[in-house]
């Protein structure tokens, strides 16, 4: 009779072993930073036993939710989508809901820290204005002249893809936030508004392609691209930035000769 | 569970700020805004990207070929003194060789360093003085090297 007892109890026992085997600890290293109570920021460590197949933004959760509850980030969808929680981990803008921690040598210490080049409002939450005010710039929507349709505007799968790469764009700030040009200058448009600028130009339903060009062709426009590759580095959705803003200076220069 | 590694955010001015005077927080270099960058509608940018790619094929050859003849072949810098110079140039085919070198050199470099201000310098004040030196001094040494090839005298004392 104790057989099946003892049994079930060594096999429950080792099945909890088991998952205590699968985590590790882990470090984090994050940057805080609240106005409310000092000027300065500064580094801060948090210590958690956490399974290397979770993604960062789990262990932010843990840290939050058990730890400090003062630590300050934004998340919306948490799948990779919205775009809300692009940070710079290990000195790396990624989505800490796309980066697993097994992925970034949980070895050592793993930094998290704000976006560069926009102001820290609060720990890792930034002030996101001057780049929708970037976006905005460069009129991200469909521009057309005449009568409207009657029925939707066709488009042939090959002009469809002619700029498909650029309408995976998450407006996440990772490339911008990534370019040493926006660093020292906010007043560069950053590579998402010019890859959201493309999107439109290349579109072969849009009609105020022109007018995106001339934008773009100005003194902060895209000849201020060093073709540094960050953007494209950084990009979690994978869009060739980089390349994206090459094509729009080509644009420009065929455009004039 | 959490450890700091430095010491504890402003353990010393912690009376200074609250929840209703809270610190200042640091803006980035020249933030854009609504109403700038102000438009400018010009193709000026476009010309110098275009510039510094063409010219920077022709330099190429120019300089390799400038620096092949005057540190290699014949003896090397050797051989360099005035009566080298004046041999040269008595061709007019080197003089517009070192007179497109000069102005491709110069105007190169100094489209280069404008970038390097506009991209480094933050203060408007910085870039506005620093962009009046190099152009000054860029206008200054072209100016003076083109006079020196069209001027040149072999028989100078």
């Amino acid at each position: 009779m104790s057989t099946p007892t003892l049994d079930k109890h060594s096999a429950a026992l080792d099945a909890a072993e088991n998952t205590a085997s699968h985590t590790i600890k882990v470090t984090f290293r994050i940057r805080r930073f609240n106005p409310e109570v000092s000027e300065e920021a500064s580094w801060q460590d948090f210590e958690l036993d956490i399974d290397p197949k979770e993604r960062v933004l789990d262990a932010l959760h843990k840290i939050k939710w058990d730890q400090d509850g003062t630590l300050t980030f934004r998340r919306s969808c948490a799948h990779g989508i919205c775009g809300s929680d692009a940070m710079r981990i290990n000195g790396k803008n990624r989505l800490a809901c796309k980066t697993l921690i097994k992925d970034i040598n949980p070895q050592k210490p793993i930094t998290i820290e704000a976006i560069k080049g926009l102001t820290v409002l609060k720990d890792l939450v930034v002030d996101m204005e001057p780049f929708f005010q970037a976006y905005r710039d460069v009129m991200p929507f469909l521009i057309t002249k005449g009568n409207e349709p009657t029925r939707e505007r066709l488009q042939s799968p090959e002009d469809r893809e002619r700029f498909d790469d650029t309408t995976k764009c998450i407006l996440c700030a990772a490339c911008t936030s990534s370019c040493p040009v926006f660093w020292n200058d906010g007043q560069y448009f950053g590579p998402a508004a010019i890859v959201n600028a493309h999107r439109f130009i290349f579109d072969s339903r849009d009609e105020g392609g022109e007018q995106r060009l001339e934008i773009l062709n100005d003194k902060d426009g895209v000849w201020r691209c060093r073709t540094t590759f960050n953007c494209t580095d950084a990009c979690p959705r994978g869009i060739e930035v980089t390349k994206a803003i090459q094509e729009v200076k080509r644009a420009l220069i065929t455009r004039r000769f | 569970m959490s450890a700091e590694t430095t010491s504890p955010a402003g353990a010393s001015d912690v009376t200074l700020y609250d929840v209703d005077n809270p610190a200042p927080v640091i803006e980035p270099p020249r933030k854009r805004t609504e109403k700038t960058p102000k438009s400018t509608r010009t193709n000026f940018e476009l010309y110098g990207w275009l510039f510094m790619r063409l010219s920077g094929i022709v330099l190429v050859v120019l300089v390799l070929g400038h620096l092949l003849i005057q540190l290699v072949l014949d003896g090397g810098v050797s051989k360099i003194g005035f009566a080298f110079v004046a041999g040269r140039w008595a061709s007019p085919f080197w003089q517009v060789w070192d007179l497109l070198m000069l102005w491709l050199a110069m105007l190169h470099g100094a489209n280069g360093l404008r970038t390097v201000i506009n991209d480094y310098a933050q203060r408007d004040n910085t870039r506005f003085w620093l962009k009046m030196l190099l152009y000054t001094a860029t206008v200054f040494t072209v100016l003076l090297g083109t006079l020196v090839i069209f001027t040149f005298d072999p028989n100078i004392r």
